[in-house]
């Protein structure tokens, strides 16, 4: 294999591995002040509890997402040194800015989060626990802003610089607000962050449905379901008009990617259906066994049901591969109605009052937060590998991007050594993960 | 000011903030296989418990500052460096679950292996960014277009691996004062044989490491010669360094750290100072030598960075220092300890 796409495969691997951990943190950091703010409001014990117990499961998502996260920082340079150089002038500066603003006051607040319950008052407490949510919602902004730029770059000069080799070229910051709001920058983080809430409130669900079906915590449970449940609705809801925009968006700026992510190979005559189901054939480049509704895609492109959605036929040769686009795109739509219709019928019973008597649909809740993270994973592919050929969209391709000099073999090398700590990671990560929530809320007074 | 020397001087600074940081918390964790028992291992984990995951941003934040103030630079030293990188994030992974997970069990074989991978990670950390320092001072090969054209193995030669010595026993010397500090009772006394331990082997190590770079390179005093007032961070780093044994001596550990810590900042000055102009040097043709003229982002850019750190910077301080404050003190096992 050659060292693009050994180097590909290692990027796929360490950010999906460390998007596990960041959209469940940033969720949970919103609920944590919640459940602080209501303890500080009422001084109800329970609080409490509940606030102690959410802290050490936010811990220690958090210390798996700080220990992958390292090598987020030092990636680009790694593996992608020709890329680097080409976008650090407006890239780099917006890690930089994440690192100043964000992972600061996220890491250092967490100390006070975490071991700070004696040592300060509970409001300089409560304020911390405010500081580590706004700073993983800032950590959210700055990385989403610089991957935006990536697909729809704005504020920049495309400049000749000397070097010892030569004149080459790269891009230049022009404009900073123009890079901050980037056209897709705002509208995928809002799309981002409702994402984490899903994420997080399925997790609170999860926890707290298994206690009931455990007869543990019932109180505890109770109190955390519920609320979990109504914003998981919203949410969910939300993400539906947040997902339109984002597709409005991208059919505008980067049309091949919405043909890949559609599966629409050849342009219609007319108007282009909206394929619910399908398997993408890229030898013959069409689409096979299609279930479709005529003419939906192009009314929610160009709100108009007979004017056609181009197709990847009219953006040859620089058209992203169809497969894993289209595939990661409809498991996440399909896992979104899923989330819809499930929070309906949760909310229903517990209106009825049935909810916490139905054991069955308990369990559905227990593994249903799989979903949100297999969603969150499959937006981020959708997005990414859609953007292919391209690094930096029309910019820079990513077959260009790669360090010179990397040997495949040393890139090999490290795939293996990431692949097994994240494996041993992830096992532990469980495995602790189960300790913690089979513990529960109340034994917050006795830890080892 | 000129931009690029401004940010020159701020990663320095980061470099600096890293360095006496997490200098600290990797002497602890070389250090923590020296208690005898589990309470006092916990006591030395906790003494750093709260604080080594805010000490290493600025480690993250100095990766993110060179990308941004000196793309080129950041590109060469990563893809170069690549399997020292990987050896290092593997190090640095390992550690910081290592401190997590350890404390979820009690059984003796899952303590003892966390314990291991804590205290091998701590030292193959501190080891490579020794030899990432020996490295910048001798200079690699480095061609044209800014590519690094050795082997990993070139890396690990003589004069680097005498400063990952270096790093490792000031570390230790380090970490052993800061436990010195939030330590009581009898495991004092056998940190306080650490300090000493440290400190000559520091010592040595520094005295090697300078013979040894002047006979070899003559050409790295040239900035001194240029610049005399240059003489003064020599002068300064002499006495913060003799400074420390006897504050050690005089049972002032508080004096003896900010000295160690003092010791450290004039370190990365003359490291700075050496290197200034270059950020990479070729030892291909000093044509090829990455400076901060060739390696510099944009001046809008980097003008931009200058006021979010202006912004941003004082807040980090107020805060670390604010943090620092609330866990002063000896360390105590508490119910919410790891």
């Amino acid at each position: 294999m050659d060292v693009v796409l050994l180097s590909r495969i290692q990027f796929a691997l360490t950010i999906m591995f460390h998007y596990l951990f960041p959209p469940l943190t940033i969720g949970l950091g919103i609920f944590l002040v919640y459940m602080e703010g209501m303890y500080l409001k009422t001084r109800d014990p329970q609080y409490e509890a509940a606030t102690k117990f959410w802290v050490r499961i936010f811990a220690l998502n958090f210390a798996i997402g700080v220990a992958s996260g390292i090598v987020m920082e030092f990636q680009f340079g790694t593996n992608w040194a020709v890329y680097s150089r080409y976008v650090g002038d407006i890239f780099g500066a917006a890690l930089a800015a994440e690192g100043i603003f964000a992972f600061f006051l996220e890491s250092g607040f967490l100390a006070l989060l975490v071991f700070g319950w004696d040592k300060v008052s509970p409001k300089v407490h409560f304020f911390s626990t405010v500081m580590v949510a706004l700073g993983s919602i800032f950590s959210a902004i700055w990385i989403i802003v610089a991957l935006s730029w990536q697909q729809t770059p704005a504020g920049f000069a495309i400049r000749d610089v000397e070097t010892p080799a030569g004149v080459v070229q790269r891009a230049e910051l022009t404009g900073f607000w123009s890079v901050v709001f980037n056209p897709s920058a705002m509208d995928r983080l809002v799309h981002v962050l409702i994402g984490a809430l899903i994420l997080a409130a399925f997790f609170i669900m999860s926890v707290s449905a298994y206690y009931l079906l455990k007869d543990k915590h019932e109180e505890f449970a109770r109190k955390s379901f519920a609320p979990a449940l109504v914003v998981a609705l919203i949410a969910s809801l939300a993400i539906v008009y947040s997902g339109d925009r984002q597709g409005k968006i991208v059919g505008e700026l980067q049309p091949a990617k919405l043909a890949a992510m559609e599966g629409v190979y050849r342009t219609t005559d007319g108007g282009t259906p909206m394929l619910l189901f399908g398997i993408p054939d890229s030898e013959a480049k069409t689409m096979r066994y299609k279930v479709e509704i005529p003419g939906l895609l192009s009314f929610l492109v160009h709100g108009d049901s007979g004017k056609p959605v181009k197709g990847l036929d009219r953006y040859e040769p620089d058209v992203p591969p169809v497969a894993i686009p289209f595939y990661s795109f409809h498991i996440m739509v399909g896992l979104g109605i899923y989330f819809i219709v499930l929070t309906l019928y949760g909310l229903w019973c517990l209106k009825k009052g049935t909810l916490f008597r139905k054991r069955w649909l308990l369990w559905v809740f227990v593994f249903s937060v799989i979903g949100p993270f297999i969603a969150n994973q499959l937006g981020w592919v959708a997005a990414e590998v859609g953007r292919q050929p391209w690094i930096v969209y029309n910019l820079l391709r990513t077959g260009d991007a790669v360090s010179k000099g990397l040997v495949a073999s040393d890139v090999a090398g490290s795939i293996v050594m990431f692949g097994v700590i994240y494996v041993m990671l992830f096992a532990v990560w469980i495995y602790l993960l189960d300790e913690k929530i089979k513990k529960g809320p109340e034994s917050a007074s006795n830890p080892k | 000011m000129d931009l690029t020397l401004l940010w020159f001087i701020l990663l320095g600074v980061l470099l600096a903030g890293y360095a006496i940081l997490d200098g600290f918390d990797l002497g602890v964790g070389i250090l923590h296989l020296t208690a005898r028992n589990d309470r006092e291992r916990r006591l030395m984990i906790n003494s750093i418990g709260p604080l080594w995951d805010g000490n290493e941003v600025w480690l993250v934040t100095f990766g993110g500052a060179m990308f941004a103030a000196f793309p080129n630079a950041y590109a060469t030293v990563f893809s170069g460096f690549y399997t020292a990188f990987m050896a290092l994030l593997f190090a640095l992974i390992f550690r910081a679950v290592s401190i997590e997970f350890r404390s979820k069990r009690e059984a003796p074989t899952w303590r003892r292996f966390w314990d291991w991978s804590f205290f091998g990670g701590s030292l193959l950390a501190t080891f490579l960014f020794g030899c990432a320092a020996g490295n910048a001072l001798t200079g690699i090969p480095v061609d044209a277009e800014g590519v690094y054209t050795g082997t990993f193995f070139d890396l690990l030669r003589p004069y680097p691996i005498l400063i990952g010595l270096l790093t490792v026993s000031f570390a230790v010397m380090h970490g052993a004062i800061y436990l010195f500090l939030k330590m009581e009772g009898e495991i004092q006394q056998v940190i306080h044989r650490w300090m000493w331990r440290g400190f000559g082997f520091t010592l040595i190590c520094y005295m090697l490491a300078t013979i040894f770079l002047l006979a070899g390179r003559p050409e790295v005093s040239r900035n001194f010669r240029e610049h005399p007032w240059s003489w003064v961070i020599i002068i300064l780093l002499v006495f913060a360094f003799a400074n420390i044994p006897r504050a050690i001596y005089m049972e002032r550990p508080f004096y003896a750290f900010l000295s160690s810590s003092f010791t450290i900042l004039m370190l990365v000055c003359l490291f700075s100072f050496t290197l200034y102009p270059n950020l990479v040097v070729s030892s291909t043709s000093p044509a090829y030598s990455i400076t901060i003229a060739n390696a510099a982002s944009s001046p809008k850019t980097l003008g931009i960075m200058a006021i979010i750190a202006a912004i941003g910077m004082p807040f980090v301080l107020a805060y670390t220092i604010a943090i620092y404050w609330a866990f002063r003190g000896k360390t105590k096992i508490t119910e919410h300890s790891y």
